[in-house]
């Protein structure tokens, strides 16, 4: 996955091969599929529930920056969903 | 701390009409007690579920055998599992099929043997091979993610990019080529399965190469073959630590092979609660943590990476339960493993071919070479 592959006009989804689910007795968000889960940590987890299809990369933003108060959450944002391309878990 | 069980293992049944050289369960299955009943199961899937564990292998044996595993994929959705079927294909119908969509299965982890008809029918010991093809077919037809598993060992390591076409055109999404590992009936049968370093090496090659022109199409997991790794496995990502097995009698276990450990107590969900089990149980805390590790694990740096190793694979080897890990180079006993690998190194049979007919000429008279004239 080069780099600048994530485009804040895109609407990026959970993969089909991919089940997001909060976890009460984990108190996280796992993400599971074939053959493994993966324990997300909360940021983790907040990005990829609100990856739904609908909303673009520029929304999820600036969403989470409302939501925890934050500002310039652009490049992280943009870090973590260019490795959640590369490994599958996320189409954009 | 201990934490939480992530995912359940339920051994529904040892029936299978399969024989695989390699399978892993315990040798002596058929003195097995009775099965679990539905109700037991469907208990033994909420309390776990209750405790934390999310991600639900149904196998076996062939866990198709079982009539109510519709009833405990029903269960099992409405509680929220993440659902795999591990199955060899038989007694995968088009009717059984709709039942387990209909019930919420999500996904499918289908096994062949090798990519020809006759070494898959050869080392099941069954026709299987078109039976697995039109099952393939059945698990895409009804949309179904699918895993192909392949078990790999030296009679099948020299066709892994045949195997590898196999599982694309089959249309699955993730492809397992597993290294055997020696437990149950593969270590019974270890001299014959054990491939050579350089069928390995060729066979890691063209993994490495075929993953680059697959991309996201296929992916291929490698499951590392231990006895030429020189260190050990994390294995079941640490005893009681993530893991919990069920096998079809009731034993609750670490792992699938665990129950052959002695003079360890492991209960039967029969007799208690899932919780008093993974928590509280001598079983299932017996090599938790670090106190339990031997030298050389126990001062060594790389402990907390491989958590000494494989508790059955020390037993099997050094009759030892408490032992490091034979795989690793650091253990006292590595020696038994590099023994094994020297013993399994037979000659390979010599096919008939121009090229090894040159190679004999070039390695000169044949008075040498056993008993030909």
């Amino acid at each position: 996955m080069s780099k600048g592959s994530v485009l804040h006009a895109h609407q990026p989804k959970i993969a089909r091969l991919y089940r997001l689910q909060w976890e009460e007795a984990q108190q996280a968000h796992v993400l599971l599929f074939p053959e493994g889960l993966v324990k997300l940590n909360a940021s983790a987890g907040e990005i990829l529930r609100r990856c739904d299809g609908v909303r673009t990369t520029a929304e999820i933003i600036a969403e989470l920056e409302i939501a925890f108060a934050a500002k310039n959450l652009a490049p992280d944002v943009d870090a973590f969903l260019e490795q959640a391309v590369a490994k599958g878990w996320v189409e954009s | 701390m201990i934490t939480p069980p992530l995912w359940l293992v339920a051994e529904l049944t040892y029936t299978c009409p399969l024989h695989c050289v390699f399978c892993s369960n315990p040798v002596d299955f058929a003195a097995q007690g009775p099965e679990l009943s539905t109700a037991d199961w469907i208990r033994v899937l909420r309390e776990a579920r209750a405790l934390g564990a999310v991600q639900l292998g149904l196998t076996g044996g062939e866990p198709l055998s079982r009539k109510d595993l519709e009833e405990l994929v029903s269960e099992a959705h409405g509680l929220g599992y993440y659902i795999n079927l591990i199955t060899s294909g038989a007694g995968l119908s088009e009717k059984r099929i709709k039942a387990l969509k209909y019930a919420g299965l999500d996904h499918i982890q289908l096994s062949f043997q090798d990519s020809t008809r006759q070494m898959n029918d050869f080392l099941s010991s069954t026709r299987t091979f078109d039976l697995k093809r039109r099952a393939a077919a059945l698990i895409k037809e009804h949309g179904f993610p699918m895993v192909m598993n392949c078990v790999v060992h030296r009679m099948n390591l020299d066709h892994v990019g045949l195997i590898i076409d196999l599982a694309a055109d089959i249309g699955a999404e993730f492809l397992e080529l597993a290294n055997t590992q020696y437990y149950g009936w593969a270590l019974l049968n270890r001299d014959q399965l054990m491939p050579d370093k350089e069928q390995l090496v060729r066979a890691e090659a063209i993994v490495a190469e075929r993953r680059k022109s697959l991309g996201s199409r296929l992916r291929i997991l490698f499951v590392v073959p231990d006895y030429f790794e020189g260190r050990p496995k994390r294995c079941m990502n640490g005893w009681g630590s993530t893991i919990l097995c069920v096998n079809p009698a009731g034993t609750a276990l670490p792992c699938q092979a665990a129950k052959m450990l002695p003079g360890m107590d492991f209960p039967s969900v029969r007799d208690a609660s899932v919780r008093e089990i993974w928590y509280d149980s001598a079983g299932f805390n017996r090599f938790r943590g670090e106190d339990w590790m031997p030298q050389p694990c126990r001062s060594c740096p790389e402990r907390t990476i491989d958590l000494g190793g494989c508790r059955c694979q020390a037993y099997q080897l050094t009759g030892d339960v408490g032992a490091t890990d034979p795989v690793c180079d650091k253990s006292p006993d590595h020696g038994i493993v590099l023994a094994a690998v020297a013993a399994a190194a037979q000659k390979p049979l010599l096919f008939r071919t121009p090229g090894n007919s040159r190679a004999l000429i070039d390695a000169g008279p044949p008075a040498t070479r056993g008993s030909a004239q």
